[in-house]
């Protein structure tokens, strides 16, 4: 008994047969790549460059870094360790990856959501304002109280502009709706999550919105019969009675294309923010809905992902009143990354 | 029916070497989870416990130029064993004396906060000779702190345990508010975040392009100083007598409540030091996440150094190695993160039940017939 198991790690040792990859790829991850969120999207995308490459890559995650002064030894050790191409995949990740990319100039580092770039540092992320469009649209529709619930991480631009995206949306339809937007200061924090689902639930809003990694408010939702939408991957299994879509996050036709462009000794370091029309942004399908709704959930994904329609088209009113996008204009690029304000309709603070 | 009874004379040598035993089993059962994973268990073993200390493969890969930097790994694990071992022998001393301070975190995240708040209230172009304060700032906020669950326990006999890990909690809600409020950057995104410390509240670097700052002497001279004070003077034999043995302390004229004070006041600084050095020297600024968890971490620190402050100092570089090896064990092997808690689940494990079998043995009694 003994002789075979030691015969068996024997074995395993050996069977340790190192092939040499064209590539290593890292990817530092933010949350568990169990959270069935974005980090779970992400390593959802990882594991498309595994299959679409084979043996030409070989990729390695380190998953759960704090965005703190963790992150630069991680970026660092993916480096050191032969990695040509990393992706850091969390806001907070910005200043290491560009600290950690000065001092290894051969390493490609791609970073998420982040706006400093290098010659050998690459920015991406992915127009999620788009998929907050539609359920925008969807929740005005379907709610019977007039209130929404949405559960926000950090107040940056980015979280800013899907709340915005989404009562514009909503208020289009139903001009009566007011969005209660609650702060929780994390991405991934199932309990607060939870909490505050709860809790909004208990304020009136029969829809939940929310803009955290976890599926804890659509579970919220599930338990209290409310509807709700899945963030960043579909999430029905959590609420099959209460999610009525996800806005996906779907990373795979972006990493695919930059492990590509390494390997093809094409890459460079650019800017990419790609929405429905490329893929990046999925929505999944329509649930717990009535047929007309669904129909016009469909129409206004064709629209955005044509061009024919945009999110924000003026004209738009700050809730102080103050125009801030005239009438027939759309919002640039500059304006949505920097996005600081409320339009009318949302409440709940704003912190500055 | 099986029964502990205590060992007539339990081995001394024993009780010494248990974190040395309870190391071994956990990389041997280590080794065994490494295999049912399906990683060959010794080079998994290498790659999580002895790469932390540096390998030749960092110097190869690094540009040329900068090849002195293969010191890095090693620096790294000195610079998380710090905060580790400044709270892990303030621990031990406490908890000689009987006294369960298991808040250390919330010591840790006001020692932050308030050397925060002084660096962050200082003008700007500070001197150099604020650090100082600073960090005597830090070591208040820690005892403050401290000062909660020693006043209770001693006041209206309040259990410290609980007192203390509470309030754990009510600090990191202070910091969390703080920060995003108060003491937010104003041009930070929003983000919850301080602004960036002045150089003037940065721990000094001791080797130029790691991350190695003066903390490591400071933990070491103070490691010292207890271990000093523990073994050789009146005050460690105070702490020592009214911990085993309370009644006879009293009988000798020590006070048991002089000794919580002390006990308690002396780790809620030591945390609060590691808070204000731990934020200064690699968050340098506030925010949110500043790793209070150490807190928690180096109750396990202190039991492995035998509640002895030096061996606090070991039993730290044992934990950091733990969480580094556990992020060399991602990149290189591909494990997941868990691994690392259970190790060092596995490491508490076997220490604990070292030391129970060391004083005491297993009898197997058959139940009484009646």
């Amino acid at each position: 008994m003994i002789r075979k198991f030691a015969l068996a790690l024997a074995g395993l040792m050996m069977a340790t047969g190192a092939y040499a990859a064209e590539l290593k790829v890292g990817f530092v991850y933010v949350g568990p790549v169990g959270d069935f969120g974005w980090t779970y999207q992400h390593d959802q995308g990882r594991l498309a460059v595994e299959a679409e490459f084979g043996d030409r890559v070989e990729t390695t995650y380190v998953e759960s870094v704090p965005e703190g002064p963790d992150a630069e030894r991680v970026i660092r050790q993916l480096a050191a360790s032969g990695h040509g191409l990393i992706f850091t995949t969390s806001f907070g990740y910005m200043d290491p990856t560009l600290k950690i990319a000065k001092m290894f100039p051969k390493v490609k580092f791609e970073h998420a959501t982040g706006y400093r770039r290098a010659d050998n540092v690459s920015t991406y992320s992915a127009r999620f304002y788009e998929g907050r469009h539609v359920i925008g649209l969807i929740a005005g529709m379907m709610t019977k109280t007039n209130k929404i619930g949405y559960i926000a991480s950090v107040p940056i631009p980015e979280v800013v502009r899907g709340i915005n995206a989404a009562t514009l949306a909503a208020r289009a339809v139903n001009p009566d709706v007011t969005i209660q937007v609650i702060w929780v200061n994390s991405w991934y924090d199932p309990g607060k999550e939870a909490t505050a689902a709860k809790a909004l639930i208990a304020q009136g809003a029969d829809i939940i919105m929310q803009h955290t990694d976890s599926p804890a408010a659509l579970q919220a939702a599930e338990i209290a019969g409310v509807l709700a939408f899945g963030q960043a991957s579909n999430m029905i299994k959590f609420g099959p009675n209460a999610q009525l879509t996800a806005i996906i996050d779907d990373w795979s036709p972006y990493y695919i294309a930059r492990v590509r462009a390494v390997l093809d000794g094409t890459w460079t370091s650019e800017d990419s923010w790609k929405g429905l029309a490329a893929g990046e942004v999925v929505m999944a399908p329509y649930t717990n809905l009535p047929d007309d709704v669904v129909a016009t959930a469909e129409k206004a994904a064709a629209d955005v992902a044509s061009g024919a329609v945009h999110p924000f088209t003026g004209p738009i009113r700050d809730r102080d009143g103050t125009e801030r996008i005239a009438a027939g204009a759309v919002a640039d690029d500059g304006m949505m990354l920097g996005m600081d304000w409320f339009v009318e309709g949302v409440q709940g603070d704003l912190p500055k | 029916m099986i029964v502990l009874e205590p060992r007539p004379q339990p081995s001394r040598a024993l009780a010494l070497l248990s974190p040395v035993i309870a190391i071994g089993l956990t990389l041997l059962a280590g080794g065994i989870l490494m295999a049912l994973m399906g990683k060959p268990p010794l080079e998994a073993l290498r790659i999580y416990f002895f790469q932390p200390f540096g390998e030749l493969w960092m110097w190869a890969t690094l540009p040329e130029g900068e090849r002195e930097m293969w010191l890095y790994i090693p620096s790294e694990v000195i610079v998380k064993a710090i905060p580790l071992a400044l709270i892990g022998a303030g621990l031990a001393v406490c908890f000689r004396a009987n006294v369960w301070n298991i808040g250390a975190a919330g010591q840790y995240t006001m020692g932050a906060v308030i050397g925060g708040w002084f660096a962050l209230s200082a003008p700007a172009d500070a001197s150099g000779l604020l650090l100082a304060p600073y960090l005597a700032a830090g070591v208040l906020g820690g005892m403050a702190w401290a000062a909660i669950p020693a006043f209770l326990r001693v006041r209206f006999n309040a259990n410290e345990i609980l007192v203390s890990l509470m309030l754990t909690y009510v600090a990191g809600y202070i910091l969390d508010w703080l920060v995003r409020g108060p003491f937010k950057d104003p041009a930070g995104f929003g983000f919850p975040q301080s602004e960036d410390f002045q150089d003037a509240f940065i721990m000094p670097v001791l080797v130029e392009g790691t991350r190695l700052h003066l903390g490591v002497v400071l933990a070491i001279v103070i490691a010292v100083a207890l271990w000093v004070m523990m073994g050789r003077t009146m005050k460690g034999f105070e702490v020592r007598v009214i911990g085993a043995a309370p009644r006879a302390g009293a009988f000798a004229g020590f006070s048991r409540n002089r000794t919580i004070w002390f006990v308690l006041l002396l780790s809620g600084g030591l945390a609060g030091l590691a808070g204000a050095i731990e934020v200064s020297a690699t968050v340098q600024q506030l925010q949110p996440q500043i790793s209070a968890e150490y807190g928690f971490v180096a109750i396990i620190v202190a039991f492995l150094g035998r509640l002895n402050p030096l061996g606090a100092l070991l039993g730290a570089v044992i934990l950091a190695i733990s969480y580094i090896g556990g992020e060399n064990a991602q990149i290189l092997l591909k494990l997941p993160k868990a691994v690392t808690g259970v190790f060092q689940g596995m490491l508490l494990f076997f220490l604990l039940g070292c030391d129970t079998l060391i004083r005491y043995r297993i009898r197997v009694m058959r139940p009484a017939r009646g």
